[in-house]
């Protein structure tokens, strides 16, 4: 290739800051295969996408190197534009000066001359570069959503109203998630379950979704628009078809004094038992780890009451497979511990405010059950050491968020709002009690949501402290709250009937395993990360898996309904087409030289190496070669690496093409 | 500040972890020495140790491999080919008597841009106190023809035949 095209960008300053751009284009103007070299200020603007376009058709050109940002930001922008241009997209290489250059080092001279080292390897690189055919593979219109909580559910109802097959995998028992837990929310105090639980029946009711509860995802083969996805169907020890949802079983069920953990282990459930009354599917679930005849071997109450004789000792986990084109991933979060570390955690556990010990010490989530109609106390606000109604309240925020020496630097986004929002349940049920609050900031970022936390200062006359509490401790049968106020410059210490700790949002436990499985990259907390913060905010980077509600960070209800309606849009784009278009990077064996070791069969991750017998026109076996299926590759380039006989080339990163950079250095 | 020798040194890196956290990297402006190349590969299994050999050989004073961490591979099991490969690889470096100080491997995932400036910028001020890998070169060199017919060896050669 001898005709090419190189494109150098100052990304308004960001490059030509520290690179000289019209010296690096000028340097690569006379490296030999350049026909043409300019700069631009924007190229992946429209007039820059144009200029690409003609100086192909000026001068010819046959590869391009666009020396911009990096290629997971543009690449696919100017492959676009020079295949428009009538260039194939595989023979447009970007060279990174901005990420890996502009943005890194300061002094110019030494930027300038990095720069134009990183385009003369792309420019020996393109020289090498083959055009490729996208392969074209056919879509699986059936969608996996992983997670049943308000995301999840929002997810699976916008694709199955749009006609598409949805399979919904809960881990728990019932779908529902946090917010079948919330008393009321904010900024409106409607009730959740009210809002919730239509969703939850329209989900169970949907011809288009398939709900497996009790489920977990065992593993994920496939690649976008063709996953296999293994479930995991937990043994409910009752027959889902059988069941009518009665409950005798659960009250007669003998052993009553299971700590409910739907109700933050506020009160007790049988070991035959749904979450919830409200729970979808209203079928029970025996736990087996408390079950007297799962223990002992002895008891079976439960299936001598049951009329329709669903109850079902014997019954073991179930593995089914699922063809599924797109994952929407809304796994949620979990409460960070306000005692100990969770297990496999990288967060610390807070460990202090009495280490969980302290029984009138409870997180917001418990609160929630407290103040919640259908919790543990019917919605009236009692202490769970004694049951008295506290009359002093305090509510203490940040605990575990920004705080780096806990090992989480980031805010939890949701608490400011769910505190003021506390503070008024509190007042509209304990009208003479008083509320505090310790706050770092008030950060209530939303609609209507400063006006409501205003309205938790002003008319419902919570006390805010501004400064962090440094101990609490039993004194009596109160807590005692030492803290400063800092606004004021004093010590503040309360004698408190019931403490709120307002902990921080983190990722669920086993959100790295899964992510694992599914081959998407997550952030230093366990949170999912997106494939741009900013453009592609719920896309993984992970082609067909998509993004909703807390697993991606911390979100309130709002945020996560629209980003799972938007996650739902991506789904329903992708299955808006019968075929897509892959990436051609695959592997190909070349049938000369391979001597059938199958040494990348061996390796293979994806089990796409087969073996092709080659035979002569006789139809007699001259040898056994390997043979890479380009529908199951997926492009690591694992078995040439291995390959002894080097007879294996990975399209796209070819031995030629690296090499040629090498030699370039 | 200047020094009298400014090391080489080449990334071979996956594209889905540590190119993403050396584009992390870019995007929060952290600093780095500009002596580095990257080279991007999808995984680090597509790594052939021959391209470690030849970037020594091309001038490279020191070598940096990095990939995503054991068990976050996207490939699933790229990572985990590549440290055995290169823990086979480096015995063999060190018999051939390379000092394995100038080879790092590391694995850097993509929100790990602070991890990245470390590795790049310890591994470079590593070699610079170590000095230039001259052997290789001189190897580079001498697979070179120079292009002269009449050198001593060429003529005690003929003189063989």
């Amino acid at each position: 290739m001898s005709r090419i095209g190189v494109f150098v960008c100052h990304c308004g300053e960001n490059i030509s800051r520290t690179v000289d751009v019209e010296q690096v284009a000028q340097a690569a103007g006379a490296l030999s295969g350049v026909a043409h070299a300019c700069d631009y200020k924007y190229m992946c603007s429209d007039p820059g996408q144009n200029l690409l376009k003609k100086a192909v058709a000026d001068h010819n050109l046959e590869g391009i190197v666009v020396a911009a940002c990096s290629p997971r930001m543009h690449e696919k922008t100017f492959r676009k534009a020079a295949a428009s241009a009538g260039v194939n997209p595989f023979l447009v290489e970007m060279a990174n000066i901005r990420e890996h250059c502009s943005w890194v080092h300061e002094d110019k001279a030494e930027a300038t001359a990095k720069a134009s080292d990183i385009v003369t390897m792309l420019v020996e690189r393109v020289k090498k570069d083959k055009a490729l055919a996208p392969i074209t593979v056919p879509v699986t219109k059936r969608a996996l959503v992983i997670g049943g909580g308000i995301a999840g559910i929002q997810a699976a109802l916008d694709i199955a109203d749009c006609g598409h097959q949805v399979v919904l995998v809960e881990r728990e028992p019932s779908i529902g998630g946090h917010m079948a837990q919330l008393s009321e929310t904010f900024p409106t105090l409607d009730c959740s379950q009210c809002i919730m639980t239509p969703k939850m029946v329209d989900v169970a009711n949907h011809p288009n979704i398939t709900l497996h509860t009790y489920s977990e995802i065992e593993q994920v083969d496939g690649y976008i628009g063709n996953f296999r996805i293994t479930v995991r169907k937990k043994a409910r020890s009752v027959d889902m078809g059988k069941c009518t949802g009665c409950g005798v079983c659960m009250a007669k069920c003998p052993q009553k004094k299971i700590p409910n953990n739907f109700d933050r282990n506020l009160g007790t459930r049988p070991a035959i038992y749904v979450p919830f009354p409200q729970a979808v599917p209203n079928t029970p679930v025996i736990d087996r780890e408390n079950c007297t005849w799962f223990k002992t071997g002895k008891c079976g109450v439960c299936q001598k009451v049951c009329g329709p004789g669903a109850v079902d000792y014997t019954q073991e986990d179930e593995l089914i497979v699922e063809p599924v084109g797109a994952i929407v991933v809304a796994t949620g979060f979990e409460l960070y511990s306000i005692a100990e570390k969770p297990k496999g955690s990288p967060i610390k556990g807070y460990g202090e405010f009495g280490h969980g010990n302290l029984p009138d010490v409870i997180d917001g989530m418990t609160f929630e059950r407290l103040a919640s109609a259908s919790g543990p106390t019917g919605g009236k606000i009692q202490r769970p050491s004694d049951g008295k109604e506290p009359k002093q309240i305090v509510f203490v925020q940040c605990v575990g968020s920004r705080a780096r020496e806990k090992g989480i630097s980031y805010c939890s986004k949701i608490c400011c709002m769910y505190t003021a929002k506390h503070t008024m349940l509190y007042k509209h049920k304990v009208h003479d009690g008083q509320a505090y609050v310790f706050f770092m900031d008030a950060r209530t970022p939303g609609k209507g949501y400063d006006e409501f936390w205003r309205r938790a200062v002003e008319e419902e006359e919570a006390v805010y402290i501004r400064g962090m509490v440094s101990r609490l401790y039993q004194k009596n049968d109160k807590i005692v709250v030492m803290g400063s106020d800092i606004s004021v410059g004093v010590q503040v210490e309360i004698e408190a009937d019931l403490v709120v700790l307002a902990t921080a949002v983190q990722a669920r436990s086993g959100a790295d395993s899964l992510a694992q499985k599914l081959g998407i990259s997550y952030d230093g907390y366990n949170f999912y990360s997106e494939a741009h913060a900013k453009l592609r905010p719920v896309e993984c980077a992970t082609a067909g898996v998509y993004l909703a509600g807390a697993c991606q960070g911390p979100k309130d209800i709002p945020d996560s309904v629209s980003q799972a309606s938007a996650a739902a849009a991506k789904v329903m784009t992708l299955f808006a087409r019968d075929e897509l278009e892959r990436e051609p990077i695959v592997a190909k064996v070349v049938d000369r030289y391979c001597v059938g070791c199958l040494a990348c069969k061996k390796v293979c991750p994806y089990g796409a190496v087969e073996e092709k017998e080659i035979r002569d026109r006789q139809g007699t076996l001259l040898k056994v070669v390997a043979f890479v299926n380009p529908g199951v590759c997926g492009g690591c380039g694992t078995c040439q690496a291995t390959c002894p006989s080097k007879s294996v080339e990975l399209d796209g990163y070819t031995d030629e093409q690296i090499m040629a950079m090498i030699e370039a250095l | 500040m200047k020094h009298d020798f400014e090391p080489k040194i080449v990334a071979f890196v996956c594209t889905w972890c540590t190119y993403a956290g050396a584009d992390l990297a870019g995007t929060s402006r952290l600093q780095y020495p500009p002596n580095v190349r990257v080279l991007k590969f999808p995984c680090t299994g597509r790594i052939d140790p021959v391209f470690i050999l030849r970037a020594f050989q091309k001038g490279a004073d020191g070598v940096l491999v990095s990939g995503c961490h054991p068990g976050d591979c996207h490939y699933m099991a790229g990572n985990y080919h590549a440290r055995r490969r290169f823990a086979a690889f480096r015995k063999l470096l060190e018999f051939v008597g390379v000092d394995l100080e100038r080879l790092q491997f590391s694995w850097v995932s993509a929100a790990e841009g602070g991890k990245w400036v470390e590795m790049v910028t310890g591994l470079t001020e590593r070699v610079r106190t170590m000095g230039p890998l001259a052997e290789f070169k001189e190897l580079e060199q001498a697979e070179c023809w120079s292009g002269k017919l009449d050198t001593p060896e060429l003529n005690e050669a003929y003189q063989e035949i």
